[in-house]
Parts: structure tokens; C-alpha cells; sequence
């Protein structure tokens, strides 16, 4: 090809750079940024309408219902957010530690917990739903067979265990995430300080708080903030089990499913706002950016005092 | 003492010891039993008939039963969403690998002003979800004609899966020593036959990584579907299973078929390999 020798190595590095570029500035960067100027103007279905700067914002923060709708939605994401910081990364630590020592079997435990993580969300949230049909569920037909059927119940029907059987089943699919993040983490803790503290202490926890956890902090960072970003904008799970309203009565409204309703309406509300939905995006956008970034930096600076 | 002694487990303290890995390994094996417990009820399930998944939910089935999954195979659009998650998944992975190289090794490989930016420019929003800008690529698939069309989620499959595969494959060609090149080099090699006969081949085990890292999110994707494809023909595998569950609501058996059939490529896949699975799927997080 003297062609291309000719006219050297900046036309080569062009021909590979450019087609890539061309998809993440076209399919990423500008709906990014568009997501922001959508958010500005008044939308007439998929037309857009004039500029009305922050109008929508002031609308989804404090104007009736769209407050209250907010107000409710948000507080689930950090309900769940907790939920999972406890049941999953708390759940894949102590499982790391577990598989760390290589009992008996380790290996298969490591395939079994990491199994789930490769299923896709909508057969994890129907075969949880099925499990907690009120009738014909194995949750409380179990329940039943040993005695317990005062405990059994419409798990999904009620407020007040809606959410949390949705938390428990994100926790199912994902614990093994943060389970492998952890245990690559302890697996490079080098021999020689474990062999030091084993001079210096008999105590299991003492080994765990004082060397184990410092030294897999950077594993930890990740996984928090992975988890933090994927609690806020959760969507799949919630839509399956239990719809894009957040049935019963919103009380598994999150974030995810109030945007996707706003922006593309649904059938009992029939609204369907892109310049509020896009306000909301917008906000939300921003709450993950920041704190993403005030997790990172801040767990990041304690990784390096420790 | 045995050998275990040596290494960096502790196991003295003799009683302590014991319990501490007793409870440990009670830990692993309830855990286990959790883990697997709903997919195994799951596949017997499959193969039931309703009133038998309602009496005896957990007995084991005879596996001859196999109505439910004929009914699935004749009756429903299960093998179009399969085929159309083959064809989506497929055209997505190549783009992906191929574009994710010609970047990174660009990269990774030349120097030329701006390569620092431009990696940036991929990494950007590499944990930003591109969900939430979903009202403007809804508008942009529009203007470019592709709503309801395999292309859209093919474009945006791998808009997404580039700075994963740039990030991980611009690391993994830094490493590469540039003794091979140079001597092609001055042998006469064009940069695009350097690039293709001598350091392909030694990208490979990167491009498994990368491959692995995002092939799960797509072939599981039901988000991008939901948005963009309305015509059931075109549907996906887990966006078609929607429909799907939607038309068996009290046919169990069925419902339970359908679940197992899509689980069943990717755990098979899983199963025989799970280390290439687990070091693709974490590699982000654990550099």
C-alpha cells in the first residue's frame, strides 16, 4: 500500500481512531449532554417547544404531585441502597472471607455463588415473583409445610414487604459480585503480612479489622460505588416484580421507574412529559456523578492514609 | 504438622480453629443451597404440569414430562426472541471488538498529540448509566429512521461496550514489547499489516476478557428493547419473554419451561467456563 505510506502514519492512526469515536461521541456523549438541553425546553409529545429554563426542575422538586412523587421515589433508592450496602457487599465480604481459606469445596462454592450474576434481571425478578405468589408460591406453600403459615403472605401485594422482597431478590442475583471483587482482593494481600500478624495475634477479628479490610479497600471503593449507581437508577428488577407504577400503592417507586413513566407515560396515567422526564434525568444524573465522586475520592484518600 | 501448616491459613489455636472454619464452612454451604435452590426448582419445575407444580412444588420431577417445552417450541415466538438475541448480541460483539481494538491499539501503540484525550473521551461515562439519556437516543434513533429496528440496538450495544473494551485492551497493549514490530518495521511491514500479522494475535486473551465483560449485559439487556423495538418479531430474549409471560399467566408449567429455556444457554455457557466468566465479568472492578 504505498499509497498509505505516502501520506504516513497520521491518515493510519485517523482510519483506526476515528469509526470508534464516531460511536461513543454519537451514541454516548451527545444524549448525554442533549439529556441537559432537553431538560430546559417545554415538550409538546415528541415536538419541542419553547425554552423555559428551569421550570421543569422547579416542577419534579416542588410543585404537587410531582413533590410528593419525588420526595417518595428517592427515599426508596436510599432505602435500597442501604439494603443492598448490608445484604450484598456486607453478604459478599463475609463470603469472600469464607472462600479466601479454601475450605473443603471452595471452588464449587465460588461457580455456585457467582451463578446467578450471569442470569438476566427479567428471569431473576419472574422467578421471584412466582416464588412469592400468594397462593401457589413456594415461599408460602414452605412456609405452611413447617408450620409457619401465619407468616405466609401476599409478599408483593402489601406495602409493606413489596420492597423489601424486591431488595432480597437483587440481593440473590448479585451477591456474587462484590463476593469475587472482594476475594481478588484478599487473594493479593501478600503471605508475608499475614504471617506477621499471626505472630502478633490469635484474633480473628482483629486479623479482620485490622489487616484484611484495610488491604482490600480498594475493592471496597469499587464495589460501593457500583452499587451506589446501580441502586439509583434500578429499573428492571422493580418493572417486572412489581410494574412501572411501583405497585402497591408506589410503595416500590424508585427513581428508575418514576423517570421511565414521566418521559414515556404509561397506561393508567397517560402523561407523557420529556422535558420533565429529562429534568429528572438530569437530576439524577447529578446526584450520581457527585456522590459517585465523593465516594471515590474520599474512600480513595483513606485507602492511602491506611 | 501437615502442610497447610506452612501456608498463610492460620490453623492454630486448635479449638478457636475449628469453629472458626466449621462455621465458615456452614456459612459457604447455606449459602450454596441458596444460590442454587430457586434455579433448581426452576428446571424441575419445567418439567410439570401445573396442578403437580401447585401440590408438590419441590418434588422431583420424572423428566419425561416434556409437553411444556414442546408447547413453547410450537406455540409461542421463544426461538424468533433467540435468534433475533443471536443476531443483536452477535453484530454487537464484533463492532465492539473490532472498533475497541483499532482504538486502543491506536492508543495504546502510537504516540500522537491528543492520545491522552482521547482516551479520556472513551472512558468518559464509564459508570454514568446511559439509561437515563434514553429520551435523546430515543429521538436520535428516530431521526435516523431505526426505531423498531435490530440496527438501533446494535449501535448502542456497542457505543456502550467501547470504553470497557478501550479501557481494558489499552492497558493489555501497553504491555506488549515493541522488539516484534520494530524488526517487521524495518523489514518493510505496513503499519496495517504490523498491526494485523504480528500483534492480533498477541491481543487475543484481552479480547476474551473484554468480550466475556460484555457479552452478559447484552445478550441479558431488556432495558434498550423495552425503548426501542415494538414489533414482536424483532424482539430480544428477555424482552420477548415479557410478552411471553404475559399470555401463560396461569399455566405455570409453561411459564416455568420458558424461564428454564432462556436461563439455559448462558448457565451451560457458565458452567463449562466459569473462570473465564468470572475473571471477564469482574476485571473492571479488580485492576
Amino acid at each position: 500500500m504505498p499509497k498509505l505510506r505516502m501520506t504516513g502514519r497520521g491518515l493510519w492512526i485517523t482510519i483506526l481512531i476515528v469509526p470508534p469515536l464516531v460511536f461513543v461521541a454519537l451514541f454516548i456523549v451527545y444524549p448525554i449532554v442533549s439529556a441537559f438541553a432537553y431538560a430546559f425546553f417545554d415538550w409538546q409529545g415528541l415536538r419541542r417547544g419553547e425554552f423555559v429554563g428551569l421550570d421543569n426542575f422547579w416542577t419534579v422538586l416542588f410543585v404537587e404531585p410531582y413533590r410528593s412523587w419525588t420526595i417518595n421515589a428517592f427515599s426508596h433508592n436510599i432505602i435500597v441502597f442501604f439494603a443492598l450496602m448490608v445484604l450484598q457487599n456486607g453478604l459478599g465480604f463475609i463470603l469472600a472471607y469464607a472462600l479466601w481459606r479454601e475450605l473443603p469445596g471452595a471452588r464449587f462454592h465460588r461457580v455456585a455463588v457467582f451463578l446467578p450474576v450471569v442470569l438476566s434481571t427479567i428471569i431473576v425478578a419472574y422467578l421471584f415473583k412466582l416464588f412469592l405468589h400468594p397462593l401457589f408460591g413456594v415461599v408460602n406453600i414452605s412456609l405452611k409445610g413447617i408450620g409457619l403459615g401465619w407468616m405466609a403472605q401476599p409478599w408483593l401485594g402489601q406495602g409493606g414487604t413489596a420492597l423489601w422482597s424486591l431488595i432480597i431478590a437483587q440481593a440473590w442475583h448479585m451477591v456474587g459480585f462484590p463476593t469475587l471483587v472482594f476475594l481478588a482482593g484478599m487473594q493479593r494481600i501478600p503471605g508475608e503480612i499475614l504471617d506477621a500478624v499471626r505472630m502478633e495475634t490469635e484474633s480473628e477479628w482483629v486479623k479482620i479489622t485490622k489487616v484484611v479490610w484495610p488491604l482490600v479497600a480498594p475493592s471496597a471503593t469499587i464495589v460501593f460505588t457500583l452499587l451506589f449507581v446501580g441502586a439509583f437508577n434500578w429499573f428492571e428488577l422493580p418493572y417486572i416484580m412489581a410494574g412501572l407504577d411501583g405497585s402497591p400503592f408506589g410503595s416500590t417507586d424508585v427513581l428508575g421507574l418514576y423517570f421511565y413513566r414521566t418521559a414515556f407515560g404509561n397506561v393508567s396515567s397517560g402523561q407523557q412529559d420529556f422535558g420533565l422526564g429529562s429534568a429528572l434525568a438530569v437530576l439524577i444524573f447529578l446526584f450520581i456523578a457527585v456522590i459517585a465522586g465523593v465516594i471515590t475520592t474520599r474512600l480513595r484518600a483513606r485507602e492511602i492514609q491506611l | 504438622m501437615s502442610a497447610a501448616a506452612n501456608t498463610y491459613y492460620d490453623r492454630r489455636g486448635i479449638m478457636g480453629t475449628l469453629g472458626r472454619d466449621g462455621l465458615l464452612q456452614i456459612i459457604l454451604i447455606a449459602n450454596t443451597i441458596i444460590m442454587l435452590a430457586p434455579i433448581v426448582i426452576m428446571v424441575f419445575s419445567a418439567f410439570k404440569t401445573t396442578p403437580q407444580i401447585f401440590q408438590s412444588p419441590f418434588a422431583i420431577p420424572d423428566f419425561t414430562h416434556v409437553g411444556n417445552f414442546l408447547k413453547i417450541w410450537t406455540q409461542t415466538n421463544f426461538l424468533r426472541y433467540l435468534l433475533n438475541s443471536f443476531v443483536v448480541t452477535g453484530a454487537s460483539m464484533v463492532l465492539i471488538l473490532t472498533l475497541g481494538t483499532m482504538a486502543a491499539y491506536a492508543i495504546g501503540r502510537y504516540q500522537f498529540t491528543g492520545s491522552t484525550f482521547i482516551l479520556m473521551f472513551f472512558l468518559a461515562g464509564l459508570t454514568l448509566p446511559l439509561k437515563l439519556a434514553i429520551i435523546p437516543l430515543f429521538m436520535l434513533m428516530r431521526d435516523l429512521s431505526i426505531l423498531n429496528n435490530q440496527l438501533s440496538l446494535i449501535f448502542v450495544y456497542t457505543a456502550m461496550g467501547l470504553p470497557t473494551t478501550v479501557f481494558i485492551m489499552t492497558g493489555f497493549i501497553r504491555t506488549l514489547p515493541n522488539e516484534l514490530e520494530d524488526a517487521a518495521r524495518m523489514d518493510g511491514a505496513s503499519e496495517a499489516r504490523i498491526m494485523w500479522a504480528i500483534m492480533l494475535p498477541l491481543v487475543r486473551p484481552a479480547m476474551v476478557i473484554a468480550g466475556i465483560q460484555n457479552v452478559v449485559p447484552i445478550w441479558n439487556d431488556f432495558f434498550f428493547p423495552l425503548v426501542f423495538i415494538q414489533n414482536d418479531d424483532l424482539k430480544t430474549l428477555p424482552q420477548g419473554l415479557t410478552t411471553f409471560m404475559g399470555e401463560y399467566t396461569t399455566d405455570w408449567g409453561v411459564l416455568f419451561s420458558g424461564l428454564t429455556l432462556s436461563a439455559a444457554p448462558i448457565i451451560l455457557i457458565y458452567i463449562v467456563l466459569s473462570k473465564q466468566f468470572i475473571a471477564g465479568m469482574t476485571s473492571g472492578a479488580v485492576k
